[in-house]
C-alpha cells in the first residue's frame, strides 16, 4: 500500500553569512507541518545545495540569505537548477531582502520570496499549493 | 493501471530507471529512493531487477546514540575510504515525529567535505515510525546505492538507545559509538545494543570518565564466551572533532573486514541479512493484499468496531480474516 507522499525540503544558508536563526525557524516548522527537512547548515556554495537537492529528490529548495548576496548567488542556483533539470523543484529564498529587489528575482526563477518577520501559515501553505509533482 | 497503454508506459519507465541506476544516474537514483520510501509498486518491479547486482559491497554500519557523533566519524570515514579510491554510498537515518510525521534530518550538516564529490552519494532517510533503528526502506536503498556501483556503503542509524539494532542484520562490519557518560559496567552488561559492536568506538574520549567506560566494556567482553578464531569486538577510543584515533578505527575497520571475508561470518551475515529482507517484503505483502480488500469493502472499519463496541477481539478478528483470506486462495 502506497504511503501518502511526504514533502521533501532542502534548506540552507548560502555563502558567508552565519545567520541561522531564521533557517532553523522555518525548518522546524515544516517538520511541524509534516514535511521532511534536509538541513544543509552554513557557508553553502550554489552546487552544494543543488547536489543535495538532486541526491535528495527535494521538491523544495530553500535558501536563507541575510548577507545582501543574493544578486550573487541566485543566479547561480537558477543557473544550476536548470543545467541539472531541477525544472519542477520549487526555488524559494528568505531573509533580508528589499521588497524592491523581489521583481528582479522573480523574473530570474525564484517562485517565491518571504523575508523575515513572514507568518509561517502562508510559508506552508505556499509550499502546498505549489508544489510541481 | 487499468488499460494496456498505462501498462506500457509504466514499464517504460520502469526499463528507463533500471538503465539509469546501472549508469549510476544520481537524479534516476533520488527519485527512485523517494518511491521506494512511498511504497510505490512499480518500484518492486525495478528492484527485482536491481536485486541480481546487489550484496557486493564492503558495508559498514554506524550506530549508537543521539549527539555520540555518528555522523562526525561518518565524515571522517568518508575521506579515508575516498583517500583508497573507493566510492561510497552513505545512508544517514534520522527519526520523524510521531505528532506531524515530519522530521528534521541533520547529518548532512556534519558530512561537508564530500558534498560535490562525484564519487559520494549521501541520502537522509526519515524513520517514518519504523522501528529497529533504521527506515523501512533502507535495505532497499543500500541495493539501490550497489546498483549505481558504489563499492563501500555506510548506514548511519538514528540516534540509538537499547535495542534498535536491526543494522546488525544489514551491514558486514557494525560499529557502535559510545561516549565516556555511557553508564557503569551494568550498562555495559546489558542485552540488546550493547553486543552488536564488532567495533567500540569510545569517542569525545578526551571527556571524563574515558577510563572508566574503556573498563566497563573490557569487563564485560571477558565474561562474554568467544569460540576459537571468533571476532572479539575491538575498542577504539576517538575524538571526532579533531580526528584523533581515525587511523585506529580505519584499522579496525579493515581488520574486521579481513576477518569478514576470510570465515564463514560472511555466509551468515548473507543469511541474516535475507532473512531480515524476505520477513519485511513477507509481511508488508501480506498486510498489503489483505488489507487492501478489506479496506476498499469497509470491512476494515467494522471488524475495528466491532472490537470497540466489546463484540469481538483482536486475536478472534485477526483469525477470522486469515480464515476467509486463505480460502479465497
Amino acid at each position: 500500500m502506497a504511503e501518502q507522499k511526504k514533502i521533501k525540503v532542502v534548506i540552507s544558508k548560502v555563502g558567508l553569512d552565519g545567520h541561522d536563526r531564521g533557517a532553523k525557524v522555518i525548518s522546524s516548522l515544516l517538520k511541524e507541518a509534516g514535511m521532511e527537512v534536509v538541513y544543509l547548515g552554513l557557508y553553502q556554495m550554489p552546487e552544494d545545495i543543488i547536489r543535495a537537492a538532486i541526491d535528495e529528490d527535494a521538491d523544495v529548495i530553500g535558501v536563507s540569505c541575510l548577507s545582501n548576496q543574493h544578486f550573487v548567488f541566485v543566479p547561480k542556483i537558477i543557473d544550476e537548477m536548470k543545467k541539472n533539470g531541477l525544472d519542477d523543484v520549487l526555488f524559494i529564498v528568505g531573509g533580508v531582502i528589499s521588497p524592491e529587489d523581489f521583481p528582479t528575482l522573480k523574473e530570474m526563477g525564484v517562485d517565491e520570496i518571504f523575508v523575515a518577520g513572514s507568518l509561517t501559515k502562508p510559508i506552508v501553505e505556499y509550499i502546498r499549493s505549489h508544489i510541481r509533482r | 493501471m487499468g488499460n494496456v497503454g498505462d501498462r506500457a508506459q509504466l514499464r517504460e519507465i520502469i526499463e528507463k530507471t533500471i538503465q539509469k541506476i546501472f549508469a549510476g544516474d544520481r537524479r534516476t537514483a533520488g527519485r527512485l529512493i523517494t518511491g521506494l520510501e512511498d511504497r510505490e509498486e512499480w518500484c518492486k518491479e525495478v528492484m527485482k531487477r536491481l536485486y541480481p547486482r546487489a550484496g557486493h559491497a564492503m558495508t559498514i554500519g554506524l550506530t549508537g546514540a543521539g549527539g555520540s557523533g555518528k555522523s562526525s566519524l561518518l565524515n571522517h570515514l568518508i575521506q579515508r575510504f575516498r583517500q583508497m579510491g573507493k566510492s561510497l554510498g552513505v545512508i544517514a537515518v534520522d527519526p520523524s515525529s510521531p505528532f506531524s510525521g515530519g522530521a528534521f534530518l541533520g547529518d548532512r550538516i556534519r558530512i561537508q567535505h564530500h558534498t560535490r564529490d562525484d564519487g559520494v552519494f549521501i541520502r537522509s532517510m526519515a524513520s517514518r515510525g519504523y522501528l529497529g533503528g533504521l527506515a523501512r526502506a533502507t535495505t532497499e536503498v543500500l541495493h539501490v546505492m550497489e546498483a549505481m556501483g558504489f563499492e563501500t556503503i555506510m548506514v548511519e542509524t538514528l540516534g540509538a538507545g537499547q535495542d534498535e539494532i536491526d543494522i546488525i542484520r544489514l551491514v558486514q562490519t557494525c560499529l557502535l559509538v559510545i561516549t565516556p557518560s555511557m553508564g557503569d559496567e551494568i550498562q555495559a552488561l546489558k542485552a540488546g545494543i550493547m553486543e552488536i559492536g564488532d567495533i567500540f568506538v569510545l569517542n569525545k574520549s578526551d571527556l571524563d570518565g574515558a577510563t572508566k567506560a574503556i573498563r566497563s566494556i573490557e569487563a564485560a567482553l571477558s565474561l562474554k564466551p568467544f569460540n576459537k578464531g571468533e571476532w572479539r569486538p575491538r575498542i577504539v577510543s576517538t575524538v571526532a572533532a579533531s580526528g584523533e584515533g581515525i587511523d585506529d578505527l580505519m584499522e579496525g575497520i579493515l581488520a574486521h573486514q579481513d576477518y569478514v571475508h576470510n570465515n564463514d561470518a560472511m555466509e551468515r551475515a548473507a543469511f541474516q541479512r535475507v532473512e531480515q529482507e524476505v520477513g519485511l517484503i513477507f509481511r508488508d505483502e501480506l498486510e498489503r493484499v489483505i488489507f487492501k480488500g478489506l479496506n476498499g469493502s469497509g470491512e476494515k472499519r467494522r471488524y475495528i468496531q466491532s472490537i470497540i463496541d466489546g463484540k469481538s477481539d483482536p486475536y478472534k478478528v485477526v483469525e477470522e480474516i486469515m480464515e476467509t483470506f486463505l480460502k479465497k486462495r
